[in-house]
């Protein structure tokens, strides 16, 4: 101890003339720091998909519907109600948010007469701090979730052009519990799903390598499951919430990646073959997808179910209009094999009308089922298409699934924008063909699947846009055919449609090629059905409106499938035979739970 | 080692059973010292825990290894990020991630700033124990002048949360340097003001030497760490002996004394405050402005930590610091456990440091060996 020890301590008077720490809180204002995490807030952008309720350990979110909130797809309309007598404001919710619509203001301090405030939905709540723009956001550097899909290995364009082998070679195991892994379980999909198959189930089972409960999931709402996890229109993955940030999961293709490794013989063991006969039979028109799926639930129910199928082989548009090189034959055999093994009849090489009456159908069975799809190519509605050289997309794509020469030559014009467009401008590619696809508007607008669209030009197609046809003359050979046709510009529909091509007929091109093929599109033929019956039967654009369960105006007739929906892909005719199998079953007496 | 509780008769009239805790201002949290007093002498001295015990060990069992990151940090109020740390680098471990340099880096930065944080709560707080209640008045204001800058580089205060398994939540706000340099600077002025007015403070010294002396045979037994160890003499320092994040890039010294009292603790943890400071100013300088701040993680939301067990320690501000955790391979952690150097300074040592002492120095023995009472319970 020293005299110092006594005298220093005194310093502190020093400090008496310096400006004081004191902030004068709440008198004056101190915002939180720019990052603060305070109040929540959520944007328009959110889509209700609850990964923010999934994550949040406090259990401090509910997602709740909201009133007045318009419908919307792809948006589940709930919206997270917070519970701020739990929430510890960690932000885990914000870090998550699958669209960054949530996010923290850094505002910090509220007082309200109401004691019911601390429950609050945010976003949709008038709260005071709605409008600010400071708080805590996700940096963008920074993800807890993977955003990048796991690429699938394809077979490269100058190979996959040379033959019909599959271009998508499918994941490998630890590519697809990569993949799966991915997913939020968020199950925004399955409302999209037309046959709103259990997306996150089955894609769990994935992850957890369990193909057998897999299986079983994916048979629940869908027996062409190897099919669909090939060709799918995969609608699930355009409302995927990955999408947002990233790309969409590959359901799709994680569909594929439990069939692929179930084998066939596999199948009666996980998914069962005890089929009881109820004694009653119904018949189904097409052994297309739609007819298919409608025999596969039918004889589950216990009925003695017969398929009357036009061509020699089942699969519908499935076999005869996608390629193989999408779709391997052996492949859609293993879905239908397995349906036919539980006693399923398929008749083959029997076109009603022609080979057996619809009446016959109607007197035999206790119900029918129809579904014969759109097999009459459309009529391209211009001058000269009846010229020998132009060929229909559809025909092309049923010769070359016969093993047939669909004959096209060397230079070749496709005029069309959707998938059988694409499937027969790739068919042709394969076939040594130069190909150019001529297409009304422009590309974004076309129909066709995207990775059709990217694939084909990747494999040399060449795609036209805003290229309208407009006559079709001889040339000098008579092995080919001249076509005439215009540039288009694009017009904003003034009613608020999607824009309109006009021909612009002052820049109009001339081109002569070995073949043209018209793939616009294509309609149903139902002349089979008697005239009277048809009386009783709802129509719009050639196409059936079925009722409730799929049922017509003709109580023992079901339909479904392409001549009976607008979107006309397989996954809305398997469901449409799903939905019909449930149906006849009530029809005929049965549970409805079924 | 432990010498058996001195039988006192209480009937007698000499003694007096006194509880001080487990709410009380010269505890450091809740917990409670049941003391058996002669005159203003302590006889015995038995603790009490379990007033704060939360159960986090258990709740962690329950939660996904992304939920259990916001919890931590309650751990030890005070200072939350060694906790933030120490399970962000245990679940690194077991699953392999390795965090970016640029994260290694701003972790540091973190770390030594709660430490400095803390320090000065607990130099207020030792202040206190004495009377000097001014030098708590300017701790605790300059200790919040770190919280601002918590608050702008981690959106939070107190519970920063910021220290997330992969990385660190978000890169360094712009002027962030300028603006911690600044609050060094006055941090520094201020250190040179309390070294005035209570290191060299007749009052102190009096009371504060000689006051809980550990004696260095103690220490192993005990398990002491961390500046209580160093006040007696042993050369100990994680961030020098078993260096993580950037230790073995910066330039520090660890500080020791001989006498191990009281006095001798506060000096070593004052000199650490400079030595903190001297830290985070090469940290401001070589934190690295570019670069990835997260490593490439899973899917949170379902992330299985494969299967197996670690320990994994640091030098946090009272001493090793460490998460054991045992996982199984699903979603969620097995076991864990963590381990505070309260447990060990603020029971046992307490207990017998006390004897002996009286009633109106058990607050200062108490800070002295800076006890946190909620990172005994977890």
């Amino acid at each position: 101890m020293s005299l110092k020890d006594l005298i220093s301590p005194f310093y502190v008077w020093q400090r008496a003339f310096e400006k004081p720490y004191t902030q004068k809180r709440p008198i004056e204002d101190r915002p939180g720091a720019p990052r603060y995490r305070g109040f929540h807030m959520n944007s328009e952008d959110c889509i209700g998909c609850g990964t923010c309720e999934s994550i949040c350990q406090n259990r401090a979110i509910d997602m709740v519907p909201v009133e007045g909130l318009e419908q919307r797809p792809g948006d589940s309309g709930l919206r997270p109600r917070f519970d701020y007598g739990r929430c510890c404001w960690c932000a885990l919710c914000v870090d998550i948010c699958t669209t960054r619509s949530l996010h923290l203001s850094n505002h910090y301090a509220w007082v309200t007469e109401d004691p019911d405030a601390f429950h609050f939905t945010a976003g949709t709540d008038p709260m005071p701090w709605n409008e600010n723009s400071l708080g805590y956001r996700r940096d963008d550097d920074y993800h807890l979730l993977v955003h990048d899909r796991i690429e699938m290995e394809m077979l490269g364009p100058d190979e996959s052009v040379r033959g019909f082998d599959e271009v998508m070679k499918g994941y490998t195991e630890e590519q697809a519990v990569l993949e799966a892994d991915r997913c939020v379980e968020c199950g925004i999909c399955v409302a999209t799903c037309p046959a709103h198959m259990s997306v996150p189930d089955y894609i769990r089972s994935v992850r957890k390598r369990d193909y057998e409960t897999g299986l079983r999931l994916l048979y629940e709402t869908n027996p062409f499951s190897s099919t669909c996890g090939r060709i799918c229109t995969h609608r699930c993955e355009t409302v995927c919430v990955m999408g947002y940030q990233g790309d969409p999961i590959a359901i799709r293709f994680l569909k594929r990646a439990i069939v692929d490794r179930v084998p066939a013989e596999r199948y009666r063991e996980i998914l069962g073959d005890d089929v009881s006969d109820n004694g009653r039979t119904v018949g189904v028109i097409g052994a297309g997808p739609g007819g298919m799926s409608a025999a596969y639930y039918l004889r589950r129910l216990g009925y003695g179910v017969t398929v009357y199928e036009a061509q020699a082989r089942a699969g519908g548009m499935l076999r005869y209009g996608v390629p193989s090189y999408r779709l391997p034959d052996d492949q859609l055999d293993k879905d239908i094999d397995y349906i036919r093994s539980l006693g399923v009849e398929v008749r083959f090489n029997t076109l009603v009308g022609r080979d057996v009456t619809f009446q016959s159908l109607l007197d035999t069975h206790d119900a029918v089922f129809l579904a014969v799809g759109l097999n009459q190519p459309s009529a391209l509605r211009i001058n000269g298409e009846e010229h020998p050289r132009v060929l229909s997309g559809l025909k092309v794509l049923d010769d070359v699934a016969n093993g047939l020469d669909p004959g096209i030559g060397r230079k070749v014009a496709v005029i069309g924008g959707g998938n059988v467009a694409m499937d027969a401008a790739r068919v042709s590619r394969r076939m040594g063909a130069e190909v150019t696809v001529l297409y009304r508007r422009r590309i974004e607008d076309m129909p066709a699947d995207p990775d059709e669209i990217h694939e084909s030009q990747a494999e040399g197609c060449t795609l036209v846009a805003q290229a309208i046809p407009v006559e079709i003359k001889p040339a000098a050979s008579e092995a080919q055919v001249t076509i005439v046709w215009g540039e288009a510009e694009m017009v904003a529909d003034d009613k608020g449609g999607r824009p309109r091509p006009v021909l612009q007929e002052d820049r109009m091109h001339e081109e002569t090629y070995d073949c043209v093929i018209a793939a616009i599109g294509q309609g149903g033929q139902i002349d089979f059905i008697p005239s009277d019956y048809r009386e009783q039967i709802e129509f719009k654009w050639n196409k059936f409106v079925p009722g409730d369960y799929q049922q017509t105006g003709l109580a023992k007739l079901f339909v479904g499938g392409d001549i009976a929906n607008s979107r006309a892909d397989a996954i809305s005719a398997i469901e449409d035979g799903h939905h019909a199998a449930r149906g006849i079953h009530r029809f005929l007496g049965g549970s409805a739970d079924a | 080692m432990f010498e058996p509780t001195p039988q006192v008769d209480l009937s007698s009239g000499k003694y007096l059973k006194l509880w001080q805790g487990p709410q009380h201002p010269g505890i450091t949290g809740n917990m409670a010292l049941e003391l058996t007093t002669m005159g203003d002498e302590i006889v015995d001295c038995k603790t009490h825990v379990g007033y704060l015990h939360r159960g986090f060990e258990k709740l962690m069992e329950r939660r996904t290894f992304i939920q259990n990151f916001p919890i931590v940090c309650r751990i030890a109020v005070p200072e939350p990020t060694f906790n933030e740390y120490l399970y962000a680098a245990v679940v690194e471990e077991l699953t392999g991630i390795e965090s970016p340099e640029r994260a290694e880096w701003i972790r540091t930065l973190n770390l030594e700033l709660m430490r400095l944080a803390s320090y000065l709560m607990w130099l207020g707080g030792i202040g206190a124990a004495f009377g000097q209640g001014t030098v708590y008045q300017w701790t605790v204001t300059h200790r919040d002048y770190i919280l601002d800058l918590f608050e702008e580089m981690t959106g939070a205060r107190v519970y920063h949360m910021y220290i997330v398994p992969g990385g660190v939540r978000g890169r360094l706000p712009e002027g962030f340097e300028e603006r911690c340099n600044d609050v060094l600077n006055r941090v520094e002025k201020l250190l040179f003001d309390v070294e005035k007015v209570l290191f060299n403070n007749f009052v102190f010294k009096k009371r504060t030497k000689g006051l809980g002396v550990i004696a260095p045979e103690m220490v192993d037994q005990y398990g002491i760490t961390g500046p209580n160890q160093r006040a007696a003499g042993f050369v100990r320092d994680l961030r020098r002996d078993a260096p993580y994040l950037v230790y073995d890039q910066l330039e520090f010294d660890v500080i020791t004394a001989t006498e191990s009292d009281a006095y001798a603790r506060s000096w070593v943890r004052y000199q650490e405050m400079h030595q903190g400071i001297r830290m985070l100013r090469q940290c401001l300088e070589r934190t690295p402005r570019e670069g990835p701040f997260q490593a490439r993680m899973p899917n949170v939301l379902h992330w299985e930590v494969p299967a197996g067990e670690t320990y994994v320690k640091a030098e946090c501000t009272r001493g090793e610091y460490g998460y054991y955790m045992v996982t199984d391979g699903s979603e969620y952690v097995r076991r864990v456990h963590v381990r505070g150097p309260s447990y060990t300074h603020a029971i046992a040592l307490m207990e017998k440091l006390a004897v002996g002492t009286n009633i109106a120095d058990t607050a200062g023995l108490m800070v002295s060996l800076h006890t946190y009472p909620p990172e005994i319970e977890r």
